[in-house]
């Protein structure tokens, strides 16, 4: 199916948030995530679907000011 | 006069300086530049990551290796559903309940939206967070977030990035004035630690700044003038300065002065 990961289209296999961590190579970092502009606790990620069209955010630490 | 410790919800700092960590030439520089400026506090974000090089992992390591506390932000956030949702996301990777909100209003200035951080500023207080709202002088407004839960304000001086100092110097006394005890930092717009000495002077309790000592040629000796600037500022303050006169009055005694018979004009 196709959703959106940080802005960009992405056709994926994974049906869940934390499939989808795994298949983009996230699964061993430490990551923030959102779906669809709500944010998803880390625990919750193997527990919440995934649907066509979504919109996915996968944030890491960066600087700021 | 002994100063009294610098402390924000609950935690006492040893620096009134707060740093952000963007925009440095290298991470080296930014460490060195934490180190000379004795920040006990920095600033950071959450991003998109930018290709497959792990930077942001890199980054994180780098900052905990420093020992230093975050204050994660919201920077760049345009709406109270944006900033809400960036905190929560941020509290969990950061491990912080500390939050500097920014809802920005306007794209040239980036001048913050006082609406919506005041209901992003309730929202994220009901939900636990210690929330360091990034304001303008506005009393009213300062007022709101204070009643939200606030326990500290963070009043712009000039816009971000523009390094113009103190825009509304009569304003930010104003706010002190108000809020004599609720922990005041200047966020945003310092250019030189002559800026940042006249805010401590005036009797704020910190500056948080970015760019002055990133974008400066020798960001690292930036770093410390600030430091030094800041404690100059807050012993000023502390030691009860003299009030403008509209008239000179010599400082050498006029008793026993030579020719002080003669008269005044020949």
């Amino acid at each position: 199916m196709q959703i959106h990961v940080n802005g960009k289209a992405h056709e994926v296999a994974a049906t869940t948030l934390a499939a989808l961590l795994a298949e983009l190579d996230y699964h061993d970092k430490l990551v923030a995530t959102a779906v669809n502009q709500t944010f998803v606790r880390a625990t919750d990620r193997p527990a919440t679907p995934l649907k066509p069209g979504d919109a996915v955010e996968i944030l890491v630490p960066r600087q700021g000011g | 006069m002994r100063d009294v410790p610098f402390k924000v919800y609950d935690t006492t700092l040893g620096s009134r300086l707060l740093l952000g960590t963007a925009q440095y030439p290298s991470p080296a520089v930014l460490a060195a530049a934490v180190k000379a400026s004795g920040a006990e506090v920095v600033t950071v974000s959450l991003r998109r990551e930018a290709g497959a090089n792990r930077a942001g992992e890199s980054f994180w390591t780098l900052i905990r290796e420093l020992g230093v506390r975050v204050l994660p932000n919201t920077a760049g956030c345009r709406s109270v559903k944006e900033a809400v949702t960036t905190a929560e996301m941020a509290r969990e990777v950061f491990a912080t309940d500390w939050i500097k909100l920014e809802v920005i209003g306007d794209d040239d200035l980036l001048q913050p939206d006082v609406f919506g951080l005041v209901e992003a500023a309730e929202i994220l207080v009901r939900a636990g967070f210690k929330v360091f709202p990034y304001t303008t002088e506005d009393l009213r407004v300062a007022e709101r977030l204070v009643g939200a839960g606030c326990e500290v304000l963070m009043p712009w001086g000039a816009p971000i990035g523009s390094g113009r100092g103190l825009n509304n110097v009569f304003g930010l006394q104003a706010l002190r004035k108000n809020f004599p005890a609720t922990p005041l930092i200047i966020d945003a717009g310092i250019g030189t630690p002559a800026h940042a000495a006249a805010a401590m002077e005036l009797g704020y309790d910190a500056i948080l700044l970015n760019t002055a000592v990133a974008k400066a040629g020798d960001p690292v000796t930036m770093a410390r003038a600030f430091a030094l600037g800041i404690e100059a500022g807050r012993l000023a303050y502390s030691a009860d300065p003299i009030l403008p006169r509209d008239m000179a009055e010599p400082s050498t005694p006029q008793i026993g002065r030579a020719f002080s018979d003669l008269p005044k004009r020949a």
